[in-house]
């Protein structure tokens, strides 16, 4: 059991720190969210110069042969820095998939991803599927050797600067049948995609995704036709390990803000920090989020584990995550008063974004059923 | 990063597991969550792992240790709670011992620390008093120099299993003029047998006589008993407590009270199918033992963190906090668990001189009365709202 990071993953984290504290101050985000692309290509181009964009992929592949600790380095630092650029659909998500493709989707798409010349969003989620990733409504019926692609996927975070989607569809089965699930590999400027953009309440851009009559060859398919669920699942489980840090930095950053304020804003003659009322929140606030810290390590280093064990961990850290953000978040604004509910205050801004990281990729009630249910089996498991 | 253990590490558990099933004494089985066991029901393991040098791997190896690595520590105590083993007691190996090791004179560490390894000598601790609690530092025992002595007066009060003890070790106030009440306090050794001492057994919700009031009159005690510096006690208990914090965390017996939970739920049941499979009580299992993944993995950074050179500090104050409220989780969703059997009182049934009172199902015996006296957890060893003092104070520097 190692603790440590690598010299490679401390080396990130002090570089990606110090780009975020020259070029990412919360004045500068504010222009950047409220501008007409709400994004920085130049930044993701210095992240790329960083190595970000190549960190957690294997040498082979041509990264830099890290993994999810990587990843996680660099969404723990994005958290603390409320970064919008899309390092988790695609990096996280986009390369995790394609990172398992064939050899030519790897050339066609994953050099593109590593260089950060071809940006992916993750079309998963839909407006009638909730947290379930096999409830699809979004078809794709075999049509030669290829596909044809019609349906509506919601809310792609980082779709309105993407390249490309990874699309899930059902190629076959009933509306939430395990099997049937299929992965494609879409450009967005394919004909029949539209998308409807829009900016999210915590800065950043998501669109509503349409595909209609979209064609697209055998070459599109990532993994097996029809059996695209167990890598979906994958995918999204190292996609929640990613956010997780990424709370955990915002959650810290939070944090250190109230304890910050209560040392400065007076009331009744004395710092409110004096008030032991407030200190012991704020020292729960602190075990939530040394709590969280826990959990994210636990399930990122889970990852590779057997699938019953891997998806506990991510549902575990999730629930943890998710209860943990929410107490930080409405602590941190309720301890600075009228201050927090304020938009000129950073505080504000990280309760939105560690707000919304709950429902990304499944919520605390979700995870905690989904953990329930893989006990049982793992009992049964032990049982046999 | 990573989780793996080493060759050697599974070498290393193999060994530890073969050591416990083949010497763990069987009288002991199924005692290892009980609170009414004779003296030498609580010495027996701690005596084995004496004689194999393995009860105290905490302590540098010089003193007796194990020289372990955390990992191999984690093992240890993973491998115990399998079979909910009955661990020695923290008084010596994790309170006195090390406070004795660190600040004691050679005399003192040859003379008590043999004692405490091999579990011969068993300790109690004179902290609390009637008027001082949380607010330890306000304690009025007084020891006053006579000639090569201290004269001991006072009251002690929560001294755990002091009916047992041959020593203890006692915060008393040797300069009543200090400026401060942290100073003037002295850490002195006493031997229990020592005329003046009176130990009075205090029933415990539960039942149970677990703690005594401890009362001193006169009573005369060698200088060369006290620990490190005359008025400097202070600072030796806070030592201690730290010390005490680590060990709290309680993860490995927790996770088999968990199983054990999944095990009781599995067989009750409710409109003939098992418990475990209503989603509401299911889901209290899994929030618990979410929330003790998430201290496992707290304690393990934690040891990381000592392994690389830092002693128990501030951080083990969430060890205690999170470590007491899991357990005494544990023990509310077990009573929950067993129904109407929780009411059945086990050492009330006892006392007629029948062991096995065959009411209601086994795994429902004790569960109320563990309940009852788990409560204790979250005020013992600082209460949980003083360890929030230490974290906001050390920690958060408000």
């Amino acid at each position: 059991m190692d603790f440590n990071f690598t010299e490679e993953q401390t080396m990130i984290r002090d570089s990606l720190a110090r780009l975020i504290r020259e070029q990412y101050d919360f004045e500068t985000r504010r222009k950047v969210v409220a501008s007409e692309s709400g994004w920085r290509p130049e930044m993701w181009a210095q992240f790329a110069e960083l190595g970000l964009l190549m960190a957690p992929f294997s040498e082979e592949d041509g990264g830099l042969g890290g993994g999810p600790i990587d990843a996680m380095v660099v969404m723990e630092e994005f958290g603390k820095g409320l970064v919008v650029e899309p390092y988790l659909p695609s990096v996280v998500c986009g390369g995790g998939f394609l990172k398992r493709g064939s050899d030519a989707q790897k050339e066609e798409y994953l050099s593109g991803v590593m260089s950060g010349e071809m940006i992916f969003a993750f079309a998963y989620a839909e407006p009638k599927g909730r947290y379930n990733l096999a409830d699809l409504e979004t078809t794709a019926k075999k049509d030669g050797s290829g596909f044809v692609l019609n349906g509506h996927k919601a809310v792609v975070i980082g779709a309105p600067w993407a390249t490309h989607f990874i699309v899930t569809a059902r190629t076959s089965g009933d509306r939430r049948d395990k099997n049937g699930v299929t992965v494609f590999v879409v450009a967005k400027d394919a004909d029949g995609v539209s998308t409807r953009d829009y900016p999210t309440v915590d800065g950043r851009r998501a669109s509503e995704v349409y595909f209609e009559n979209v064609s697209v060859g055998a070459e599109a398919v990532i993994g097996e036709v029809d059996n695209g669920l167990p890598l979906v699942e994958l995918v999204s489980d190292e996609a929640i390990a990613a956010l997780c840090a990424e709370a955990c930095g915002a959650m810290k950053v939070a944090h250190a803000m109230t304890v910050d304020y209560s040392r400065q804003r007076k009331q009744f003659g004395v710092p409110i920090g004096k008030f032991q009322v407030l200190q012991h929140r704020m020292v729960d606030m602190f075990m939530e989020y040394e709590q969280s810290i826990s959990m994210t390590y636990m399930a990122t280093l889970k990852l590779d584990e057997d699938e019953v064990t891997r998806k506990k961990a991510a549902s575990a850290a999730k629930v943890r995550i998710g209860q943990g953000g929410r107490f930080v978040g409405q602590e941190a604004v309720q301890i600075h008063g009228g201050m927090g509910m304020t938009d000129e205050l950073a505080v504000g801004h990280y309760f939105k974004r560690i707000t919304m990281i709950d429902s990304e990729f499944g919520n605390v009630d979700h995870h905690l059923k989904r953990y329930t249910d893989l006990s049982s089996t793992d009992m049964a498991v032990a049982a046999e | 990063m990573n989780l793996d253990f080493t060759p050697e590490e599974i070498a290393f558990r193999n060994e530890v597991r073969e050591f416990i099933s083949e010497n763990y004494p069987k009288e002991l089985e199924g005692m290892g969550t009980r609170e009414d066991l004779t003296r030498e029901q609580f010495l027996a393991w701690h005596k084995v792992l004496g004689k194999k040098g393995w009860s105290a791997p905490s302590w540098p190896e010089k003193y007796g240790g194990t020289g372990w690595t955390s990992t191999q520590k984690y093992i240890w105590s993973e491998e115990n709670a399998r079979v909910d083993a009955l661990m020695p007691l923290p008084f010596g190996v994790s309170m006195v011992g090390p406070v004795i090791y660190t600040f004691g004179n050679e005399e003192q560490k040859e003379r008590h620390l043999p004692g405490i390894l091999s579990g011969d000598v068993w300790w109690c601790q004179g902290y609390s008093e009637p008027g001082a609690g949380s607010d330890l530092a306000s304690l009025k025992t007084t020891a006053v120099r006579d000639g090569d002595h201290y004269v001991i007066n006072g009251q002690k009060t929560w001294t755990t299993l002091a009916q047992h003890a041959d020593w203890g070790f006692f915060l008393c106030r040797t300069d009543p003029n200090a400026k401060k009440p942290q100073e003037g306090i002295s850490f002195i050794l006493v031997d229990m047998k020592t005329p003046g001492i009176e130990v009075k057994p205090i029933k415990l919700i539960d039942g149970t006589h677990e703690v005594n009031e401890t009362w001193l009159t006169d009573v005369r005690v060698p200088v060369e008993n006290l620990v490190g510096v005359e008025n400097e006690g202070w600072t030796y208990a806070k030592f201690l407590l730290a010390h005490e914090r680590s060990g709290i965390a309680g993860v490995a017996r927790s996770k088999r009270g968990v199983e054990r939970l999944r095990n009781i739920a599995t067989n009750e049941l409710v409109d003939g199918e098992p418990l475990l499979e209503q989603p509401e009580f299911a889901r209290k299992i899994s929030q618990l033992e979410i929330d003790l993944t998430a201290l496992e993995f707290t304690e393990l950074r934690t040891l990381a963190s000592e392994a690389a050179g830092k002693g128990p500090g501030p951080e083990s104050s969430i060890l205690k906090v999170k470590g007491t409220e899991i357990q005494q989780r544990l023990t509310e969703l077990t009573l929950e668990a067993v129904g109407y059997y929780g009411a059945p009182y086990a050492y009330g049934m006892e006392a007629d001189g029948n062991n096995d009172f065959g009411v209601g199902p086994d795994h429902s015996n004790y569960a109320a009365e563990t309940y009852f006296n788990m409560r204790k957890t979250s005020i013992y060893g600082g209460s949980n709202e003083i360890q929030r003092n230490i974290i906001s104070k050390m920690i958060l520097g408000l």
